[in-house]
């Protein structure tokens, strides 16, 4: 059977009256998400976790992917409305978008912003549906090492390539991979760094350790930051349709921006942020009116809205094909699909095809789904950002430990819970990045054990890590994304990368 | 806790060589606990302690740099923090944590939404309390009642939902 045929099947299963509530639920929920500051798909995907523990599989899974792309979505309204992007890939976005809804074109800011997410998000996924079974079947051919080399890149892209520092980066990642030690060794059942507390064998687990990061470390560096009075919400003026010389000016940004998008969410490479910023850096060298940069360009709204939903859609390819997560919200709903004894991969579309494919067949209804909740309700939208903060903020942390609480209310799991958001806290107010702590948590253990695979096939031969062309190649990548950003910055070169920082989500 | 501002960059940023010294002291728990590990090697001879020794040893080289970065001023000073606020937060979780198993979730939680109000500069506790005590209350109806999950249970919610 060809793509084609996977996909169609994935449509009947996608239209089932149930699994359309459950994509409804998550764009809905990714939506407000994604408008309000503070919390972020990663951290909604935690929150929701326990919830769903006694739901359907397919059906969680396919609302967790509709609070991802719902907050890529949601974010552009706030970023557009208020100056404070709803999530972090929507930081540029907040610079002409904001300036476009103060000169009164904030209907078409927004409007350009959605339907530049629609069209990035149909033909990202429609580029996922593509070129899945091909990388799924290059993956067969992984063995332990090349799948070592690649979680290896995958940690130093994540930690160190982008924002302004290696250490801080690699001191976060490191902080990830040592909390990954903690319990029951999966190869020998050996426990490790437990110290005797029974709770700490099953180790620690992802999803608190996310929403205490996120959640709690969040609100407590929002607390203290202090209360600013400034943000101000700018109300809709004007008409929220786009001229022809709107439209005119932006499909080819829209495609621009998916083209730049995909392939930097495909590739091990970051996260929607650094799309957005590279697409911004695009419609900047190629417009036209060179003179509306700054002062509220449409190109600038369009290009880096649709890089930030088309690179959404490429975090899933290493994802569903590799079970690689390169995001913050990617490696929690990797934590979703082991919840329900799933781990994605090539062998899931093999043995699960219904599920996988189901679940990108649903991708391409939630868009339309997503365009109709954000343009025609754009107004209930903007009503979320005027709840006041203490109550906003006290709402989020009473979820935060809800989730918790639920699935094991014991004073340990709770204390890791306080004690990872004092972490988180500090790691804020030290400029430390949050995603790699999370993602060398969920890839720690697994590249453990492929590492340790790869070594006794080859009867504890170390040079077997290289001795593969693929695993050779990976691994240079890898060295070369650690070295080169460390030159750029000593030779004055830094500031390029702390602008495309890749952030919480 | 207030950070002080360091106006010589070239000063050592104390804070800095304090969490060096924490990263140091992580990686060497890391390293204590690989030496302690039985080593069953199988066939490659790498066994469960291989991967912690490498974690232990690559924490302590960053603690190396870490405080080599803080001695040359390398950390961008911090922003002046509202003390209080942080605490109001914290205290209220640890009140969450240790009023849970005695009065239920509804009044543990409750308290943790009226403590995170007042550090988000919600002064009228008398309207934070009830809000969060009746907000919680439904939170468990929802969750405990619809979505079956296991929330800890005390006086109010026995009084509203029954046993």
């Amino acid at each position: 059977m060809g793509t084609f045929d996977f996909l169609l099947q994935g449509l009947a299963v996608a239209l089932d009256p149930m699994i359309l509530l459950y994509a409804l639920v998550g764009v809905t929920l990714g939506t407000a998400v994604g408008v309000l500051p503070g919390i972020g798909p990663a951290l909604t995907v935690a929150l929701l976790l326990p919830v769903t523990y006694g739901l359907d599989p397919a059906g969680s899974l396919i609302m967790f992917a509709g609070i991802y792309y719902g907050g890529m979505y949601g974010g552009s309204t706030t970023s557009i409305l208020l100056n404070t992007p709803g999530e972090s890939a929507s930081i540029v976005t907040a610079l002409e978008g904001n300036k476009m809804a103060r000169a009164g074109r904030g209907g078409p800011a927004l409007a350009t912003a959605a339907i530049g997410s629609f069209v990035a998000g149909l033909l990202a996924t429609i580029a996922l549906a593509l070129i899945a079974p091909t990388v799924v079947k290059l993956a067969l051919v992984f063995g332990p090492r090349e799948y070592f080399a690649l979680m290896v890149l995958a940690f130093v892209t994540v930690s160190a390539a982008f924002g302004d520092s290696t250490l801080r980066g690699l001191t976060s990642l490191f902080i990830g991979l040592a909390l990954a030690v903690v319990g029951i060794d999966q190869l020998t059942g050996q426990a490790r760094l437990s110290f005797g507390v029974p709770q700490l064998l099953d180790g620690i687990e992802v999803t608190t350790l996310a929403v205490a990061l996120f959640a709690v470390g969040e609100a407590l560096f929002v607390a203290g930051r202090g209360m600013h009075r400034d943000d101000e919400a700018i109300a809709v003026k004007g008409s929220l349709w786009m001229t022809a010389r709107d439209w005119g000016r932006s499909w080819k940004s829209w495609l621009r921006g998916t083209v730049i998008g995909f392939p930097i969410g495909a590739m091990p490479a970051g996260g929607a942020d650094i799309a957005s910023f590279l697409s911004y850096a695009t419609e900047k060298r190629f417009t036209r009116h060179p003179e509306e940069f700054g002062h509220g360009a449409i190109e600038g709204v369009a290009g880096p809205e649709a890089a930030n939903n088309a690179s959404a859609a490429g975090t899933l390819v290493p994802l569903l094909t590799l079970g690689l997560p390169t995001t913050a919200t990617a490696a929690i709903m990797l934590a979703g699909f082991q919840q329900f004894g799933l781990q994605p991969g090539p062998l899931l579309f093999a043995t699960n095809p219904q599920l996988v494919w189901g679940l990108i067949a649903s991708l391409l209804i939630a868009n339309v789904m997503l365009l109709v909740l954000n343009l025609p309700l754009i107004g209930l939208w903007v009503r979320l950002l005027t709840i006041p903060r203490p109550w906003l903020y006290a709402g989020i942390l009473l979820f935060a430990t809800l989730g918790t609480i639920g699935v094991n209310p014991s004073p340990v799991e709770l204390g890791m819970l306080l004690g990872f958001g004092v972490l988180g806290y500090l790691m804020r107010l030290f400029g430390y990045p949050i995603a790699p702590v999370v993602v060398g948590l969920i890839l720690g253990p697994m590249a453990e054990q492929q590492l340790r695979r790869a070594l006794a096939i080859a009867q504890g031969d170390v040079t077997t890590l290289i001795a593969s062309p693929i695993a050779a190649t990976l691994l240079g990548l890898a060295a070369a994304a650690l070295i080169v950003p460390i030159l750029m910055r000593r030779y004055g070169r830094g500031d390029i990368l702390v602008k495309i920082a890749a952030d919480e989500d | 806790m207030r950070h002080r501002f360091p106006d010589n960059p070239r000063r050592p940023d104390r804070a800095a060589v304090v969490i060096g010294l924490l990263l140091a002291s992580v990686g060497g728990l890391l390293l204590w606990e690989a030496h302690r590990l039985p080593q069953q090697g199988g066939y490659g001879g790498v066994g469960p302690a291989d991967v912690p020794r490498m974690i232990g040893w690559g924490l302590m080289a960053l603690a190396v740099w870490t405080v080599v970065e803080a001695m040359r001023g390398g950390f961008e000073p911090r922003p002046r923090q509202q003390v209080p606020a942080v605490l109001w937060i914290v205290g209220g979780l640890a009140a969450q944590l240790l009023l849970l198993p005695v009065a239920g979730f509804s009044i543990a939680s409750g308290l943790l939404f009226a403590c995170t109000a007042r550090g988000f500069g919600e002064r009228r506790l008398w309207i934070a309390l009830p809000a969060g005590l009746i907000f919680a209350l439904l939170v468990y109806g929802l969750f405990d009642g619809i979505l079956s999950l296991n929330l800890p249970s005390g006086p109010p919610e026995r009084l509203i939902y029954g046993g």
